[in-house]
């Protein structure tokens, strides 16, 4: 069963100097989801990795191509699909080809960005790669979870 | 979004502010800054971060670089002013078990449970 989600994309040249545009936007998707502070910050870090891995991709290509910035908004979620093939793509179709990150080879361009694909999965809930066509980066944070264990500072009880 | 590095120099120690975000944009400006300073035997650096508002992975891989740099002449580094934010992706990445940094003070969540 499908859910309903609006729909936001944002565009942008695969720039350096964009993805601090595709983070705004981030940042006020989030907070109309209704996520808090700290998560909001979170998304602008992981959706930032996944646009600054398509712009050094884009680069070492040679080519100075777009960054695409898909945004499902979920009453519970956010989900995220970053791509730099600079083609408008089909969402719900997009989802189905992602798989787990270890199922990239060693080729990848995402391997060289270790850090930022291993901050990428630290922030969300799920992350997904995939490289068909174009870097494919597939994301989601739920409303309300807690993050991933061994990473939160106790919260002190009142 | 910019960024400002600002360096001030206290008796020997290399003192460097920056101010503003560092991402993949403006991370080869704050390299630059840093490189620029000589590399000298012993030398030691304080990096104050306390007014950087956001920071991912590309900045993390400039300190990363700094830091090798610094002990590599036998100096030392240490990153002060870290917000709970910033605290964190050091955290994360467990750089804070490798390199020199201070939180901010009067940090609202200071509490060791």
């Amino acid at each position: 069963m499908m859910q309903a989600f609006d729909y936001v994309e944002v565009k942008v040249p695969a720039k350096p100097q964009y993805v601090g545009v595709a983070r705004l936007a981030i940042s006020g998707l989030a907070s109309r989801v209704g996520f808090t502070y700290d998560e909001i910050e979170d998304l602008k870090i992981a959706a930032s990795e996944a646009v600054t891995n398509a712009v050094q991709h884009a680069y070492s290509d040679g080519k100075v191509g777009e960054v695409i910035l898909g945004c499902a908004i979920y009453e519970d979620r956010l989900e995220i699909v970053v791509t730099d093939h600079g083609q408008s793509f089909d969402f719900e179709e997009t989802k189905k080809k992602v798989g787990p990150y270890q199922d990239w080879n060693d080729e990848s361009p995402l391997r060289e960005g270790g850090l930022g694909l291993y901050l990428m999965e630290t922030l969300m809930d799920e992350v997904k790669v995939d490289h068909g066509e174009g870097v494919i980066v597939f994301m989601t944070k739920y409303l309300g979870r807690e993050r991933g264990e061994g990473h939160v500072k106790p919260t002190v009880f009142s | 979004m910019n960024l400002q590095v600002q360096q001030i120099d206290k008796d020997l120690v290399h003192n460097f502010k920056v101010i503003g975000e560092i991402d993949i944009y403006t991370a080869p400006k704050l390299k630059e800054h840093l490189a620029s300073l000589e590399h000298a035997e012993g030398m030691e650096v304080e990096l104050d971060l306390s007014e950087v508002n956001y920071m991912d992975s590309t900045g993390l891989g400039v300190f990363v670089g700094f830091y090798k740099e610094v002990t590599a002449h036998n100096g030392s580094l240490v990153i002060t002013g870290l917000n709970q934010r910033l605290y964190r992706l050091f955290e994360i990445t467990g750089l804070n078990e490798i390199m020199k940094i201070e939180q901010a003070e009067g940090g609202e969540d200071d509490a060791s449970v």
